[in-house]
Formats: structure tokens, C-alpha cells, sequence
């Protein structure tokens, strides 16, 4: 990485931050390698893993089959040995195929052996929609996982996160799933110089306000921090909650943001029924209720498979002149 | 089946004293539920005819069930009760009208929502319940509110059925609330006058000077001001010192165990009323804990009109008087306390039993408290506390054995009482419990006569 000013940091995108998020683990961590499709020599299907072949060999990153169960079955394999594996998924949507290796072996082997074997792996996949890609690599089922005990779910949405939740989630005993929004590799922004690792436990204010809490988390975060500057402009103060960790949820900061500001809406790039903010919803509706002045609303993804043509796909996305229009209509009703 | 205390699920009928083609009128006895506490007789509310029994007798059904239906009296037209206060049931369409039971709970001081809960009413058109939604609760004309504003409403005195609400679908939010408060001229003057009365507690007296009925949720809103208004100069002028003891009571719970066992079941006296009339007779010794502070002095009462907190359904309370409770017989007091709780849910305790009591007595046992440190209604100058009575280990004789106990704290109004009157009073109380027997003749002790007498 080039380009550095002392006091500033360096910019850089958020796909070279989690390039150098896994260079940093497989220097420092001799147990740790990277394996998935495509992630060696031709650097990745997202170009993540560019370099790192060269640098750091076949050992240590690997090229595996087209086989999603076998490949993250072998994680786990190889986490059960002791060993720190990064696997990377090309999109949540094959990671359906290794649905059974992650949900019925890498959650609840720790529970099943009596807490005898515990599975240290870190899967990472690309999520989300806004490319171009079509239905069968645009969906956004990170919200499924995070329905499972024994995994912990993870979504970086700033260039801080996608530099540091890597590693602290190397550190986790325990199997983890970080979630990267495919829109966000390209977005540039600064990093400063002594990025490094972050927590993973908690949600985090990435804009306060008073009037109505914008809750999301990682590809909808820049979105959904555009939709406040639109509301700024209309005098309405939001705050915007990343919620970083959508397993465990941050129940704490989500009540105490809605008690600062007695509405909510939450924005997933996910389907709406059965979805992310239904939880988030109820979990308000538990701790916040009587501090709702409105109803909690949801922008999320249009119930259709996501479709390819550009237009019908931006208006099945949640996008901040949406987000902004839904806030606002909780905030001054007719108005 | 209506709720006749805040922890009665469901309810047995004993005994039916009407039946089928029977003509009733309101007000009348009907029927005895036994609560798994005691039997309690059920009024009707409505005039008509018994077309039906739905509930047998021995038969024990969910608070809310119907027990009958009753057929309203071709001419009488209006059979629901409109007095105020009562729960009204607006009466269906099919000719019957409805009927609800009302009764004392007279085991418990202090219960909250007791009687029928709205929730308890079935469906919307049941030919007769007993049971109905509360005052000022239409169903289906629900105004939309946020859950916030009612919090606020409710935390300022805000009556939300005069506030228009701009949020979503009209809904009434915190935003409109504080437009209300803004807008509001001032609060009805609900501070208690500085005479006898010792506080505006009564939801009638509350209530600003109007001819028009106040609305539920009006009353609640000014019962609720005035209990904050009587609470907050308590706080605020009265120094009150606190005394706490344990009280064995074992030999009284079993002598009233002992006594009731031979009466029948309408008759029993319950473990309150032999509290009530212990602290009444120990008042005898310490007279400068029954009166009134005002004018910068002590005025002692005339006699010991005891102040019986009573928790009303909907919230809030009442401390109406039990008039000369040191000279009643146990079963006179009883019968005065199944009276008075009833009336004061009924919404019909007279003005005098509002501004009479000389000193209060309150009673969360029922609730599972153990200890109740309680506030002094201003002008009175202590408040008597009861825990639960329940078994906890005792010291007898060098050993630890499980024994029935109470809890009772004295608050009292430092100005008008030492802690060494107040530990006079707790001991005589104790004294008075370990001899039950005495305490149940005792209105007839002369020597009590004589050292009021002396007073």
C-alpha cells in the first residue's frame, strides 16, 4: 500500500483492506491459511486475494474444487486439528451448498462433543446485490445464519472493519462468518496507518441524532448515511446505527439509540418477511416500547429474486432516497 | 366470574340463591364464589329475569366466564348500571342484559385491579357477563396512541381523550402530549385543603368542580394528581422516622384458625382484620400517633378512625375510614372492611370516610412483600405497614424454628412523635398479637375503656 500521509493514513479500498486484513493474519499467524475457489494464482473472484499467492505460496493459499460442502468441510477438518483456516466462500449464495457443513457440523460441534471439540474456523463471503450479477449471486442470507447458535456473524461496513474484524475473529474459538457486502470492494475511503484489529461484540454510532434511528449494517451503512445527510437537509436528525454483529445483536445499543430517539427504522438488503429487522423489531418492541413515539418500519429488498435488468434492480434494493423518504414520513406524517 | 382479588384466576360457585324464572334486582345476592381465600357473596348489577344458569353449583370456572344470563325486564329498558364509577356494560341487543358481580375482597387491604379486567369479557356480543370492560374503555373506538405518549400522558396527568394527535393515522404522540401540557391552563387544584381532610383522595373530591361526569380516563388522570399531590407534600413536609419489627403471630393465627373453623364460611374473620384491630388498640397507647399535624402543631383525633388503604382496579388508591375500629368486635370490623373495600372498588365510599381517618393502615402481604415502608397522608401523622404473614425461622429458646410472622413498620411524622413513642407503639402491638383471645373481647375490656379514657 503506497500512498500514506503521516498524520492523515493512507486511502485505499475497502477490498485492499481486506486483502491487507488477511496478509496481517497469514504473516503474523503461522496456523492461519486462506482456501477457496479461485483465490490463488488468479487472485480471487473479487480480486481480495491478488497478491498473496505470490507472497505467501501454495501452502498457505490454496485453490480448492468447486465443491462448497467439501471445501468448507475440510475447514472444518482442518480447524478441528488446530490449524486457523480462512475460507472463502464466492457468494452467500453457494454457501447454501455448505449449508449442512456450517450449520449441522461447525455450529453445534462444540455443543455435541461437550465442549471438547471447539472449531476455530473464519468463513468469509461476498453478499448483496447492486452489480449486476442476477438472483443466483445477489442475494443477502446473511440474515439466515445469524439465526443459528454457534456461529457468530460479522459484517463490516467501513474500511476500519474490514481491516480489523479479521483477525479478532481469527482469535475466536469458535466458527465465524464475515459477511462482505459485494458493493462495498470498490469504495475508497482512508484508513488510518495503525488500522488494526477491532471488536466484533458491539454496534456502533456512525452518525448521532434526535428525531429517529436508522438501524443497519454493513452494504446498506453507506446508503443509509446518505439518507441522513437527505434528511439533514429537511431538518431531521437522524442517527445512524451499524450494528457490525448481527449475531450476537448488540441489543443494548439498538434500545439505548431508540431511547434517544423514539423511532426506528431498520434497512436490510434482505427480504422483509422473516427477515434481520423483524428481530431487530421485536427486540425493540421487548426492550423499547415505551419509548416508541411511532411504529419501528423496515426498508428492505423487494420480495422478488433480484432481478438483473439495472433498473428493476435498484428499485428492489433498499437506496437512500427510499430509506430517507420512510424516515421521514415517521417523522412528520403527511408531511 | 368476576376477578374478586389481583391474584383470583377463577372462581367456584358454592351456592346459587336464585334460579331459573327467578326475577332479580340490582344489588341483589345471587350467588357465593369461594376464591380459594374465602366466599365471597356476588351481586348483580341489572334488574330481570334468570333465563339461564350456565355455572353449577361446585362447578370452578376462569375469571371472565359467564355464570348466567338474565333477561332484561321488557319495559325497563336501561337495566345497566350507569352509576359512576361502576364498571358500565353496555346491555347487547338481544334483550338480556348484563350482569356483574361485585363483591369485597376483604382479605386483602390493598390489591390492585381487582373485578372484572376488560380482558375478562368474551367476545364482543355474550348475551350476560359477569364481567365488562372498565369504565372509559370503549372497545373498538381505540384511538390510536404511541406508546410513548401514553407513558408521558401518564407521567404529567395528560387526559389523552382530549389531545389530537398528528402522527400516523391521527395517532396522539409524545410531541402532541407536550403541545397539551403547553396549551393547558393549569391543573385543577387538587392540594389538600389544610382542615381536617387529609388529602383530596377520593376520586370525587379529586375531580375539579363540574357537573359534568368526568370520563374514565378524566378521573383516573385526577385521582392520580391528587394521590401525587398528597404524596409529594408528604415527602416534602413530613420528617418521617421509620420503626421495623418482626411480630410472632403464630398463637393468632391459630386461634383465628380455631375460631373460624366453627362459623360458616361467610363469617370468617381474616388475619387483616385481627391486624386493624391490634393497631387500633395500641393507638390507645400512643395517642400522639393518631391525629393531625396543622398550624405548626399536634391536634390528636377525636377517636381511632383507622385509614384502611385500598388499592382501586384501574390503578391508584383509596384510604377510607373505619370509624372507632378500636371499639368494634372482630366481626364488626370484618364486616366493616368487606363493606368498605367493596364500596370503594364500587366507586361509593362516602365523603366522610374520605376525610376522617386519623391514621392509616396498609397491607401489601397479599402482594408477597415482606416489609412496606410507607408514606404518611398528610395532615396524619403515621402510617402503620403489613408485610406478608408467612413462616420464617424464629428463636425460641435458644433454637431456630420455622414460626408465623409479620413485619410491621410504623412511618411516623417526626414533628408530632419521638422513635422512642413510636417503639411504644410497635411493642404494644406485638403484646396485643401474642393475646388474641384478648384482643377478640377486648372491645368489652374495661380496662382499655379506662386508659382511653385517661387520654
Amino acid at each position: 500500500m503506497s500512498a500514506s500521509s503521516p498524520e492523515q493514513g493512507r486511502t485505499i479500498t475497502y477490498r485492499e483492506a481486506v486483502r491487507e486484513a488477511i496478509r496481517d493474519a497469514l504473516t503474523r499467524d503461522e496456523l492461519a491459511f486462506l482456501m477457496g475457489e479461485d483465490v490463488a494464482s488468479y487472485g480471487g473472484c473479487f480480486g481480495v486475494s491478488h497478491g498473496l499467492f505470490d507472497e505467501f505460496g501454495p501452502e498457505r493459499v490454496r485453490d480448492t474444487p468447486l465443491s462448497e460442502s467439501g471445501y468448507v468441510g475440510a475447514g472444518i477438518g482442518a480447524a478441528l486439528g488446530g490449524m486457523h483456516p480462512i475460507v472463502e466462500i464466492m457468494t452467500v449464495n453457494f454457501a447454501l451448498l455448505a449449508l449442512d457443513q456450517i450449520v449441522n457440523n461447525a455450529a453445534t460441534l462444540l455443543h455435541m462433543s461437550g465442549g471438547q471439540l471447539n472449531v476455530p474456523i473464519v468463513i468469509r463471503m461476498t453478499t448483496g446485490a447492486g452489480r449486476q450479477l442476477a438472483a443466483q449471486h445477489s442475494h443477502s442470507f446473511e440474515g439466515w445464519f445469524a439465526h443459528v447458535p454457534g456461529l457468530r456473524i460479522v459484517t463490516p461496513g467501513t474500511l476500519e472493519d474490514a481491516r480489523g474484524m479479521l483477525w479478532t475473529a481469527l482469535q475466536d474459538p469458535d466458527p465465524v462468518l464475515i459477511f462482505e457486502h459485494g458493493g462495498l470492494y470498490g469504495v475508497e475511503g482512508v484508513l488510518a496507518d495503525d488500522a488494526g484489529p477491532v471488536d466484533i461484540d458491539v454496534a456502533a454510532v456512525r452518525r448521532a441524532g434526535d428525531d429517529v434511528s436508522l438501524i443497519t449494517y454493513g452494504g446498506c451503512l453507506p446508503r443509509t448515511l446518505r439518507a441522513a445527510e437527505l434528511l439533514a437537509e429537511d431538518g431531521i436528525s437522524a442517527e445512524v446505527l451499524d450494528l457490525r454483529s448481527l449475531r450476537p445483536l448488540d441489543t443494548d445499543a439498538i434500545l439505548a439509540s431508540v431511547a434517544r430517539t423514539h423511532r426506528a427504522v431498520v434497512i436490510d438488503e434482505g427480504w422483509r418477511s422473516g427477515g434481520l429487522p423483524a428481530e431487530v423489531s421485536a427486540r425493540i418492541m421487548e426492550g423499547a416500547f415505551y419509548e416508541l413515539d411511532a411504529p419501528v418500519a423496515r426498508v428492505c429488498a423487494a420480495e422478488v429474486p433480484v432481478p438483473f435488468a439495472q433498473h428493476l434492480e435498484q428499485a428492489a434494493i433498499p437506496r437512500a432516497d427510499g430509506i430517507a423518504r420512510v424516515a421521514r414520513e415517521l417523522v412528520r406524517p403527511g408531511g | 366470574m368476576p376477578s374478586l382479588g389481583a391474584d383470583m384466576d377463577a372462581g367456584r360457585v358454592v351456592a346459587w340463591h336464585v334460579g331459573v324464572g327467578d326475577h332479580v334486582t340490582r344489588g341483589q345476592v345471587v350467588a357465593d364464589v369461594d376464591t380459594d381465600k374465602s366466599v365471597i357473596e356476588v351481586e348483580v348489577f341489572a334488574t330481570g329475569t334468570v333465563t339461564e344458569l350456565l355455572v353449577g353449583e361446585g362447578e370452578r370456572v376462569p375469571v371472565g366466564t359467564p355464570l348466567a344470563l338474565i333477561a332484561d325486564d321488557a319495559d325497563a329498558g336501561t337495566a345497566a348500571p350507569s352509576r359512576p364509577g361502576a364498571p358500565s356494560i353496555s346491555a347487547p341487543d338481544e334483550g338480556v342484559a348484563p350482569t356483574r358481580g361485585a363483591a369485597a375482597e376483604p382479605e386483602t387491604t390493598t390489591s390492585p385491579e381487582s373485578a372484572p379486567k376488560p380482558e375478562s369479557a368474551p367476545k364482543p356480543p355474550p348475551p350476560a357477563t359477569l364481567g365488562g370492560p372498565s369504565p372509559g374503555e370503549t372497545p373498538g373506538s381505540r384511538a390510536p396512541i404511541s406508546p410513548l405518549a401514553r407513558r408521558k400522558a401518564a407521567e404529567l396527568g395528560v387526559d389523552l381523550a382530549a389531545v389530537t394527535g398528528t402522527g400516523h393515522d391521527g395517532a396522539v404522540t409524545a410531541d402532541d402530549v407536550a403541545r397539551a401540557v403547553s396549551a393547558r391552563p393549569s391543573f385543577p387544584s387538587v392540594e389538600a385543603p389544610a382542615s381536617r381532610a387529609p388529602a383530596s383522595r377520593a376520586p370525587a373530591e379529586a375531580a375539579p368542580a363540574t357537573t359534568q361526569p368526568l370520563t374514565g380516563a378524566e378521573r383516573q388522570a385526577a385521582l392520580r394528581r391528587a394521590i401525587a399531590a398528597a404524596m409529594a407534600r408528604s415527602k416534602r413536609e413530613i420528617p418521617h422516622y421509620y420503626l421495623t419489627t418482626e411480630i410472632d403471630v403464630a398463637r393468632a393465627m391459630s386461634w383465628l384458625a380455631g375460631r373460624n373453623s366453627g362459623v360458616p364460611v361467610t363469617a370468617r374473620v381474616l388475619p387483616v382484620a385481627l391486624l386493624l384491630k391490634a393497631t387500633a388498640v395500641a393507638l390507645r397507647t400512643t395517642p400522639d400517633l393518631n391525629g393531625f399535624w396543622e398550624d405548626d402543631g399536634f391536634r390528636p383525633g377525636s377517636a381511632i378512625h383507622l385509614g384502611v388503604a385500598i388499592a382501586l382496579r384501574g390503578g391508584g388508591l383509596v384510604a377510607p375510614a373505619i370509624h372507632d375500629a378500636d371499639r368494634l368486635t372482630l366481626e364488626e370490623l370484618m364486616a366493616a372492611l368487606r363493606d368498605l373495600v367493596g364500596r370503594a372498588r364500587a366507586g361509593r365510599i362516602r365523603g366522610a370516610e374520605m376525610s376522617d381517618p386519623t391514621v392509616t393502615v396498609t397491607s401489601l402481604g397479599d402482594q408477597g412483600v415482606d416489609v412496606v415502608a410507607p408514606v404518611i397522608y398528610p395532615p396524619q401523622v403515621a402510617i402503620v405497614g403489613f408485610g406478608r404473614i408467612r413462616e420464617r425461622a424464629w428463636v425460641d429458646g435458644g433454637r431456630v424454628v420455622p414460626r408465623s410472622t409479620v413485619i410491621a413498620t410504623l412511618a411516623a411524622d417526626h414533628r408530632a412523635s419521638d422513635g422512642h413513642r413510636g417503639a411504644i407503639f410497635l411493642a404494644e402491638l406485638d403484646r396485643l398479637l401474642q393475646e388474641p383471645e384478648a384482643l377478640g373481647k377486648e372491645h368489652e375490656n374495661p380496662e382499655w375503656t379506662t386508659r382511653e379514657a385517661e387520654d
